[in-house]
């Protein structure tokens, strides 16, 4: 279900916002129209929707529009015209009033800045957003312990915030944001003020309590590796406008234009990284003289709905089903090979990333990876290629 | 060229207010009145070993132990030179209006960080009222309320506001705009976001502009004499039309003495409350 809509987001910065959309139907460039009219063009015809409960990117240069966009979403900034759509209401035409409590109760966000107020405890900053709905001071201080709890900050309530890392003041960033609990959460830059490591873990922190809490997100970032690593769907903004939305995949192996492209290509490791460094090992596997109960009680085992078979000398044999086992074990039959699909996608352990998404993406099984002379060495799954691939671009920086 | 009749102009704007205001003029010198009268009651009703004790206490509190001792001293020796009713006047007039110039100068300083056009009229203004000499206030003073302690805390409000006014605005002004979004962000009224965020971190600021002020007014003690404001300025000026050295010298000691310990004590409070963005 689509959480928030946007059609048609136009935003100019200056006081004759129609001379710069004149200017743009004609298909003037953002600098020309700076330059004939004054307008600035912030953001110029943009559509998209972000699913509930997903984390939508929004990714791009410096000056392409990001922040703008990003705060036209709760009205910090007035788009001169188009209508976004949250939970079927448009709120471009919303009153103040209205606005208001929308960011009180449904949006909240988070800085890059951080934006902690200084002259208030961690514990009065994380209470602020229900400080100013009234909340007593017991009930909105009892919460705010709670949310700095699940962000791991108990113990700090009482410091300030300049007395925190840069990660811990971020992290009460975020217990801010969470404390009103709102079904969404607008993140710009959130993490760009942190050092590699510290990103790291705050990524995968946000990871983690995205799934438990189950927030729409719209991050904002102009790290590629950031993006593939937390981003459901990605839109790759170029002066002002979308050039292309997708999920990581559709973005590394269908780049719309050279501009994506270009971004992609810094993704190296797509190139360097071959298919050893991202595979994960092949455990569990059946051998061909097992039968199908044998297979069939190691998937139930993971939790798996297929598993590879190999010969005796591990080499590939096929693929086994979970319902193909199952129907096996009906019959009452004690032999797998009839069964197997010897037809598996495979790729060679030296494949390179850049080679193997293709594969993956046209399969719904896994990717078996062998080494020259056939044998299993590791499999591949979807999420785990680019989990690879994310990883592995940390470790280098 | 002939002669503009600047001059002449400002006269009939001052006779008409003189005619049409006099009401105004009048509720406004009961509030001032009250307000003198009553800070003046109040101290010289208090002995004054008193209250050299208190506030030998109260700037201990708030700043340190030896401002607390040399503001001792200090007022030892006013009472020692028999000034200390004289003082007591002066003070009167100096927190009279110095609240009048911060109820005043304070919403006047908000309301110019908050619009542009307030800003923009607003510092020629300021201007104009900090470059005019302080002598000048004293006529529309006279004119419009007589002689006394009301003319001169008239004139002596108009003079310390603009730096109230300044300040307060900068101060404001200064506030990161990351802060101020975020207060947004969480769907702060704008009322919310000024005293839970914008004042408070403009504090220092302000404060610095509440120092002012009070220097100021201490300023305007002996011209505000002129005019029959009373207090150590008289003490002064009976000095200077007498040229008695003596008289004069110690008049002058006595308003040094009060500036140093107001100066001081304000300037605590300020670095107290800073803090580090
Ligand atoms: N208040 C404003 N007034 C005028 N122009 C603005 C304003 N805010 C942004 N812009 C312009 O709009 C364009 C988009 O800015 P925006 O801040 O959205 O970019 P961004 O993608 O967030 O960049 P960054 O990565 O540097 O944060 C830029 O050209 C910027 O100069
Ligand atoms: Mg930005």
């Amino acid at each position: 279900m689509s959480k928030i809509i946007v059609k048609n987001l136009v935003k100019i910065f200056g006081d004759h916002p129609e001379k710069a959309i004149k200017l743009l139907k004609k298909g003037y460039s953002k600098n020309k129209i700076l330059e004939e009219s004054n307008q600035t063009v912030g953001i110029y015809d943009i559509n998209f929707s972000v699913n509930e409960g997903e984390v939508f990117v929004l990714m791009g240069l410096s000056g392409c529009g990001k922040s703008t966009l990003l705060r036209c979403i709760n009205r910090l900034i007035e788009p001169t015209s188009g209508t976004i759509t949250i939970d079927g209401e448009d709120i471009t035409t919303a009153a103040p009033q209205a606005v208001r409590e929308m960011r009180r109760k449904k949006i909240s966000m988070v800085f890059q800045g951080f934006a902690l107020f200084p002259h208030r405890t961690v514990l009065d900053n994380v209470a602020y957003g229900l400080e100013i709905q009234g909340i007593t001071i017991e009930e909105r201080r009892k919460k705010a312990a709670q949310v700095l709890e699940t962000v791991g900050l108990k113990g700090w309530e009482n410091s300030m915030p300049q007395q925190l890392s840069g990660g811990m003041q971020q992290r009460v960033g975020l217990a801010r944001a969470l404390a009103n609990n709102p079904d969404i959460l607008l993140m710009d830059e959130a993490f760009s003020a942190l050092d590699p490591l510290i990103r790291k873990s705050m990524q995968d922190e946000l990871l983690s309590l995205h799934n438990t809490l189950n927030k729409t997100i719209i991050f904002v970032t102009h790290d590629l590796d950031e993006a593939l690593k937390i981003g459901d769907h990605i839109a790759l903004m170029n002066n002002g406008t979308i050039v292309q939305i997708g999920t990581a995949e559709d973005i590394l192996t269908n780049p719309a234009d050279d501009y994506v492209e270009k971004f992609v290509e810094d993704v190296d490791r797509t190139k360097v990284l071959t298919a050893e460094g991202v595979m994960k090992s092949p455990d569990p596997v059946v051998f061909l003289r097992d039968g199908p109960r044998v297979a069939l009680r190691l998937m139930r085992e993971h939790g798996i709905s297929s598993i590879f078979v190999v010969t005796r000398e591990r080499k590939l044999a096929g693929i086994l089903l979970a319902e193909d086992a199952l129907q096996a074990v009906k019959e009452h039959k004690e032999d797998i090979k009839g069964i197997i699909i010897s037809d598996v996608p495979k790729v060679g352990v030296d494949t390179p990333v850049i080679d193997i998404i293709p594969v993956i993406a046209d399969t719904k099984f896994p990717v078996a990876v062998t080494r020259e002379d056939d044998k299993l060495a590791g499999i591949l799954v979807k999420g785990s290629v680019l989990a690879g691939m994310v990883r592995r671009g940390n470790n280098i920086d | 060229m002939t002669k503009l009749p600047i001059g002449l102009w400002v006269e009939f704007i001052v006779e008409w207010a003189q005619i049409h205001l006099e009401w105004l003029f009048d509720f406004i010198t009961m509030i001032i009145k009250l307000l003198v009268s009553g800070i003046e009651t109040i101290f010289l009703a208090v002995p004054p070993l008193v209250i050299i004790v208190l506030v030998f206490i109260l700037v201990w509190f708030v700043a340190n132990r030896g401002l607390a001792i040399g503001t001792a001293i200090g007022l030892f020796l006013i009472q020692n030179m028999q000034l200390w009713e004289a003082s007591i006047e002066t003070l009167a007039l100096i927190l009279a209006s110095t609240a009048l110039a911060l109820v005043m100068g304070i919403p006047l300083g908000i309301l110019t960080a908050r619009s542009d056009f307030a800003h923009k009229l607003m510092m020629p203004l300021l201007d104009f009222m900090q470059t005019m000499p302080a002598f000048v206030y004293l006529i529309p003073a006279v004119l419009f309320f007589g002689l006394g302690q009301v003319p001169g805390l008239f004139a002596t409000v108009i003079f310390a506001m603009p730096p109230t006014i300044r300040l307060t605005g900068l101060g404001i002004r200064q506030v990161p705009a990351e802060l101020v979004e975020a207060a947004d962000a969480f769907g702060s009224t704008e009322w919310q976001k000024l005293v839970r965020i914008q004042v408070p971190l403009a504090l220092p600021t302000i404060m610095a502009g509440v120092n002012q002020c009070i220097m100021l007014s201490l300023s305007m003690v002996v011209i505000a004499a002129m005019i029959g404001a009373g207090g150590l300025g008289t003490e002064v000026l009976a000095g200077l039309s007498r040229i008695d050295i003596a008289k004069g010298f110690e008049g002058g000691l006595a308003i040094v003495i009060m500036a140093v310990i107001l100066d001081r004590v304000t300037q605590s409070l300020t670095e107290k409350r800073k803090i580090k963005v």
